[in-house]
C-alpha cells in the first residue's frame, strides 16, 4: 500500500534548496522563533500551541523566589536525585530529554529557571505533568516561588496558568538530530547493541 | 438504544457512600449519566428562550419529569426518561446572574462551537456546516426523552409540542428522533461494531466493573460537588446550589457514511474474511466487540458477547508494538489503558443512540442520514474530553504515528494515513477516507433537581 518514491534527477537537484524536512534526522537545524513563542496561533486548550523545533518541545519556566527561599530550593536537587536513582523511571511520563534548573541573581533579586526538553507539547500533558508533581513531591519546589497558587493542590487550572504565564519562550533553537525523540534514541542504541551482539554471536 | 441493561440497576439504599464519606445524592442527581433504562427510541429536542420568564416558566413546569437516578431506579417511571441541560447562553438567557456566570469554566463559556480547533473539528466537521442552529448562540437548551418504544416516544413528543404552545417565550430550534437499529439483542451502531463494552463505574453506586474496566472511579470525576480522583470538591461554579450534582455532557451528532465505509472494507479485503479484519483493525474490536488482543487473528463472538471476558485487557506487555490492536486503532486511542498516565483522570460516561434507518447490506448508500447522536458526560470537559479529542483522537502525534488520526472518529480529509503493524513489514493505508461527519455538537450542563428548581425561580433583578 505505502511505497515511497526516491527522487530522480533533475527533481533530485530541486530537492536541495527546498526546506529541510522534519523527517530528516541527517542534518542538524536550527529556527528562529518569534517572540510570541509560536509563528501562527494555534489554540490549544489552555492556551496558544508553542510548535515542534529541532529541539523538539520545551519550556524554560522563570519566577522570582520567595525571600529566604533559596536553600530549600537548592536542596530538591538532592531529593530529585535521589528519587530518579530510587526509579529510574519515575519521570518517564514527562518524555524528557534533559531538565536544568537553575538559580540566578543578575541585579534583581533571585530567580528560578525550571528549563526542560521534552518530546510531549506542553498544552497536550501539562496536566500529567502536574499529576506527576503532585505524586512525587516536585510540586513542593513551586511554593517557594513568588505567584504560585495557594490552591495549588486542587485547582490544576491555575497551576497550568501559573506555568503558561512565567513561561519564556525561545527564539532560537538548534538540534544536532532535528525534531529526534528520546525513545528514538534509545531504540536506536538498542538496535545498535544488539547488532554489535549478533555479530559477536556469528564469529 | 439499551435493550438488556437490568444489571446496571443501582443500590437504592442512600446510605452507600463513598470513601471519603460522601453521599450520592440519588433523589439529585439526574438519572441521565447513571442509570440505562429500557429504551429503544429517544428524542433530543433542541429549545431557545426567547424570554426569561417564559423559560423558567417551561422549566418549572417540566422538572416533576425530569428522572433522577432514585425515581429509575427504583422503576417508578417504566415508560420514558425526561433529561434536561443547558448551554452557558442559556443559563444566562434564564437570568443567571452574571457574577456566577463568570464562575463556569472557559471552556463551557465558550461553547463547542468557538472550541473547534482545540477539539480538531475541523474541515468537514467544522461548526460553519452545523445543523439544527447547534452552533447557534440562541441554542439554549436539550431536553433528553428515551422512551420503552417509538409509541411511547410519540406520545411524548406530542404531549411536550402542546407544552411548547403554551410557553410562548420558548422555541424548538430543532429536534432529532432516535431508535435502536436491527438486531435488536444487544447495543451497536449502523456500522455494525457492538458498543458499551468499555464503561466506568462510579464508587458507592454499588455496580461492580466488568473485569478491565478498571477500579470503580471518584464520583467527583462526574459530579460536581463530590471528591474526585485528586482529592475533595474545589472549583465548583457559585452558587453552589446550581453546580452541586450537576454534570457536564458534550453532545455530538455524527453522521455514519455506511456506503462508504463498506465500499473500504470491500476495497481492501477481497473475503469476507479479510475485510471483518480491516474493520477490527481500524476500531481495535472485531464487530462482534472481541477486542483484537484477545482475538488477533480470528473473530470470536462468544468472546465479544461475554461482559467478564470482552474488556479483560491491557496493551502494554501484551501488545506493545499493535501486532494485534494497531496504536491508532479507535479504542486504543480513545482508552490507552496501561500505556497512557493518569487514567483515572480521563475517564467518561457516554450515553446516546442511533439515528435514521438502518442501511441494509449490499444496498448502495441511499443519501438519508443516519449515525449516532451521543453525550459524553464528565466534570471537566477541558480535562476529560477535550483532552481524549485533542490529544487522542485528532492529534496526528498520538503515539508518535505521524500522520494519523482516529480513523472512525477523527477528521479525517483523505490525507491522514493507518499503520496496521505486522511482521514483517507493517501494512500502512494512505488517504483515509471519512466515514464519519460531525455534524452538530454543543456544551451542556445537566443541573441537579434542587438545581433546576433554583434556575427555575431566578430572579429577573439584573
Amino acid at each position: 500500500m505505502a511505497t515511497s518514491v526516491m527522487p530522480k534527477g533533475n527533481s533530485l537537484k530541486a530537492q536541495i534548496v527546498e526546506t529541510p524536512s522534519k523527517a530528516d534526522w541527517t542534518k542538524p537545524q536550527a529556527m528562529a522563533i518569534p517572540k510570541e513563542g509560536y509563528f501562527k496561533p494555534e489554540q490549544g486548550r489552555y492556551g496558544p500551541i508553542f510548535p515542534r523545533t529541532p529541539a523538539c518541545y520545551g519550556f524554560s519556566v522563570v519566577a522570582k523566589v520567595k525571600p529566604g527561599r533559596e536553600q530549600a530550593i537548592r536542596d530538591y536537587g538532592n531529593s530529585i536525585e535521589e528519587a530518579v536513582k530510587v526509579d529510574p523511571t519515575v519521570l518517564a511520563p514527562l518524555k524528557l530529554h534533559y531538565l536544568r534548573w537553575i538559580l540566578f541573581d543578575v541585579g534583581s533579586g533571585m530567580h528560578f529557571m525550571y528549563q526542560g526538553i521534552f518530546d510531549t507539547d506542553f498544552d497536550k500533558y501539562l496536566e500529567d505533568a502536574v499529576a506527576l508533581f503532585l505524586k512525587t513531591g516536585i510540586t513542593t519546589v513551586f511554593v517557594n516561588l513568588e505567584g504560585w497558587p495557594e490552591d495549588w493542590k486542587t485547582n490544576v487550572t491555575a497551576v497550568i496558568k501559573f506555568f503558561r504565564d512565567h513561561q519564556c519562550p525561545s527564539f532560537l533553537e538548534y538540534g544536532e538530530y532535528p525534531y529526534v525523540t528520546a525513545d528514538e534514541v534509545k531504540k536506536a542504541l538498542k538496535l545498535k547493541a544488539a547488532f554489535a551482539d549478533m555479530l559477536d554471536l556469528m564469529q | 438504544m439499551s435493550v438488556l441493561q437490568q444489571s446496571d440497576s443501582i443500590s437504592r439504599d442512600l446510605t452507600e457512600r463513598t470513601d471519603q464519606g460522601g453521599l450520592l445524592d440519588f433523589e439529585d442527581i439526574q438519572h441521565f449519566l447513571m442509570s440505562r433504562p429500557l429504551a429503544r427510541a429517544a428524542r433530543y429536542e433542541f429549545l431557545t428562550f426567547r424570554s426569561a420568564t417564559d423559560g423558567r416558566a417551561w422549566l418549572m413546569g417540566l422538572i416533576d419529569k425530569v428522572g433522577t437516578v432514585k425515581a429509575v431506579g427504583s422503576n417508578l417511571v417504566d415508560s420514558r426518561w425526561v433529561t434536561v441541560g443547558f448551554t452557558w447562553n442559556g443559563l444566562r438567557a434564564l437570568g443567571v446572574a452574571e457574577t456566577s456566570l463568570a464562575t463556569f469554566p472557559e471552556e463551557f463559556r465558550q461553547g463547542m462551537a468557538a472550541r473547534a480547533e482545540v477539539l480538531g473539528t475541523t474541515g468537514a466537521n467544522h461548526p460553519n456546516h452545523w445543523v439544527g442552529g447547534l452552533a447557534s448562540p440562541n441554542l439554549h437548551a436539550i431536553a433528553v426523552l428515551f422512551a420503552r418504544d417509538v409509541a411511547e416516544r410519540e406520545r411524548c413528543r406530542q404531549e411536550h409540542e402542546r407544552y411548547l404552545v403554551q410557553c410562548e417565550g420558548v422555541e424548538l430550534l430543532s429536534s432529532l428522533d432516535l431508535e435502536a437499529i436491527p438486531p435488536f439483542e444487544y447495543a451497536h451502531e449502523h456500522f455494525g461494531y457492538r458498543d458499551r463494552l468499555s464503561q466506568p463505574v462510579i464508587e458507592g453506586t454499588g455496580v461492580d466493573p466488568t473485569p478491565g474496566s478498571g477500579p470503580p472511579i471518584k464520583p467527583g470525576e462526574f459530579f460536581l460537588g463530590y471528591p474526585d480522583e485528586e482529592g475533595p470538591a474545589a472549583g465548583m461554579p457559585q452558587p453552589e446550589i446550581l453546580s452541586r450534582d450537576g454534570s457536564y455532557v458534550a453532545y455530538l451528532r455524527m453522521e455514519e457514511h455506511v456506503g462508504a465505509f463498506r465500499d473500504f472494507l470491500r476495497e481492501h479485503g477481497e473475503t469476507p474474511e479479510q475485510q471483518e479484519l480491516i474493520a477490527a483493525k481500524l476500531m481495535g474490536r472485531w464487530r462482534s466487540g472481541a477486542p483484537l488482543v484477545l482475538a488477533p487473528d480470528k473473530d470470536d463472538p462468544n468472546l465479544g458477547a461475554d461482559s467478564q471476558l470482552n474488556n479483560d485487557f491491557s496493551y502494554a506487555t501484551v501488545d506493545p508494538h499493535g501486532y494485534a490492536c494497531p496504536l491508532g486503532a479507535h479504542i486504543r486511542r480513545m482508552n490507552p489503558r496501561d500505556t497512557a498516565v493518569n487514567m483515572n483522570r480521563r475517564k467518561m460516561i457516554r450515553r446516546g443512540g442511533t439515528y435514521g434507518p438502518p442501511l441494509p447490506e449490499g444496498a448502495p448508500d441511499d443519501g438519508i442520514e443516519r449515525g449516532i447522536a451521543a453525550f459524553v458526560g464528565c466534570a471537566s470537559l477541558v480535562r476529560q474530553f477535550e483532552f481524549a479529542m485533542n490529544v487522542w483522537a485528532n492529534d496526528p502525534h498520538f503515539h508518535e504515528l505521524g500522520n494519523e488520526r482516529d480513523p472512525i472518529f477523527g477528521t479525517q480529509d483523505g490525507t491522514f494515513d493507518m499503520t496496521i503493524p505486522k511482521r514483517p513489514i507493517r501494512k500502512k493505508i494512505r488517504g483515509l477516507p471519512a466515514f464519519t461527519t460531525i455534524r452538530g455538537g454543543a456544551y451542556f450542563f445537566l443541573p441537579g433537581i434542587r438545581a433546576l428548581r433554583y434556575l427555575a425561580s431566578v430572579s429577573d433583578a439584573h
